[in-house]
């Protein structure tokens, strides 16, 4: 059994409204050091693998599939 | 001709297009619940409004996996005509039947009211009762409507006369406190290359009656209904 996780965010050159709220908000709480805020999605999948490779490759395909959308985000993950 | 709407569990304006081609325009209709498989029977698809699956994940992006969606596009590649409202119109994007994607609101807001939308487009079988540059008044309700696409892909959507309605003044003017939900080039409605597939956010079934305050959305249906009979 495999340990997934995944992060999907908004593409750098994508502007992304959540974030930016998010950051006035925490700027109306005095966190005037935050430059930048993203954000995006953390899902945790288990696989009935063994083969981390294979894991990796099935994991690809998710992500371009269904869990992310290429148009407008980005996605890494993490086998653990 | 004959028409189908569409139900995804979640879809919640597929009554109201129901009644509004049934009963205001006299038309043959029945539903299509997402299982289904076989359209041969119809001549134009309807993807109503709503939260399919609940927006999971993105919305419209789960139900591009239920079992019509198949047949959808088979029906699409063959020239059937299919609009999309609102959540169909998310649908359609994830399902790459139309070009670009929908990101949050750009105030991160749930925005429900009229608004002035300018027709770009009235060489088509869902706006050819329109005038050139007509200004027409028809709700919007979403959550996701700011639409985006990449530079390359606007110069073509420009290209082929793609983009059909623009967020406006009730006077047609372009700017971007008429745009309510910061979609790229003020976009509320687009159409595929091949012209059989359009994607709209407001909602023209919620116009379509004299008590409703405009009629302005039965022109896109009263349109298609003509389209068939030229």
């Amino acid at each position: 059994m495999l340990e997934v996780e995944v992060y999907v965010s908004l593409k750098k050159t994508v502007s992304d409204p959540q974030g930016l709220a998010v950051k006035r908000s925490l700027e109306s709480l005095g966190y005037s050091e935050v430059k930048e805020v993203r954000v995006g999605k953390f899902i945790q999948l288990r696989l009935d693998l063994e083969d981390r490779e294979k894991a990796s490759q099935r994991i690809e395909e998710m992500c371009k599939k269904l869990l992310a959308n290429p148009i407008i985000e980005d996605f890494t993950f993490k086998i653990k | 001709m004959k028409w189908g709407v569409v139900i995804f569990p979640g879809s919640n304006c597929d009554q109201d297009c129901f009644y509004v081609i049934k009963d205001v325009l006299g038309e043959e209709v029945r539903y299509v619940w997402h299982k289904e498989t076989d359209l041969r029977d119809l001549d134009c698809l309807i993807l109503p409004g709503g939260f399919s699956y609940g927006d999971y994940l993105r919305a419209g992006a789960i139900a591009c996996f239920s079992p019509v969606m198949e047949a959808l596009v088979d029906f699409a590649k063959k020239g059937g005509l299919i609009m999309g409202i609102c959540n169909g119109f998310q649908i359609l994007l994830e399902a790459g039947l139309l070009p670009g994607a929908m990101l949050r609101n750009k105030n991160i807001h749930f925005i429900c009211k009229y608004v002035y939308l300018r027709v770009e487009n009235i060489h088509t079988p869902f706006t050819n009762l329109f005038k050139e540059g007509q200004v027409v008044r028809i709700p919007i309700a979403h959550n996701e409507g700011n639409y985006y696409i990449e530079d390359e892909g606007l110069v073509e959507l420009k290209n082929n006369k793609q983009i059909i309605f623009r967020y406006s003044d009730e006077e047609g003017r372009l700017a971007p406190e008429f745009n309510p939900n910061g979609a790229k080039e003020f976009i509320a409605g687009i159409i595929n290359k091949e012209g059989n597939v359009l994607g709209m956010m407001p909602h023209p079934e919620r116009a379509s009656e004299g008590i409703l305050n405009s009629q302005d959305g039965l022109l896109v249906f009263k349109s298609i209904v003509n389209w068939f009979k030229r």
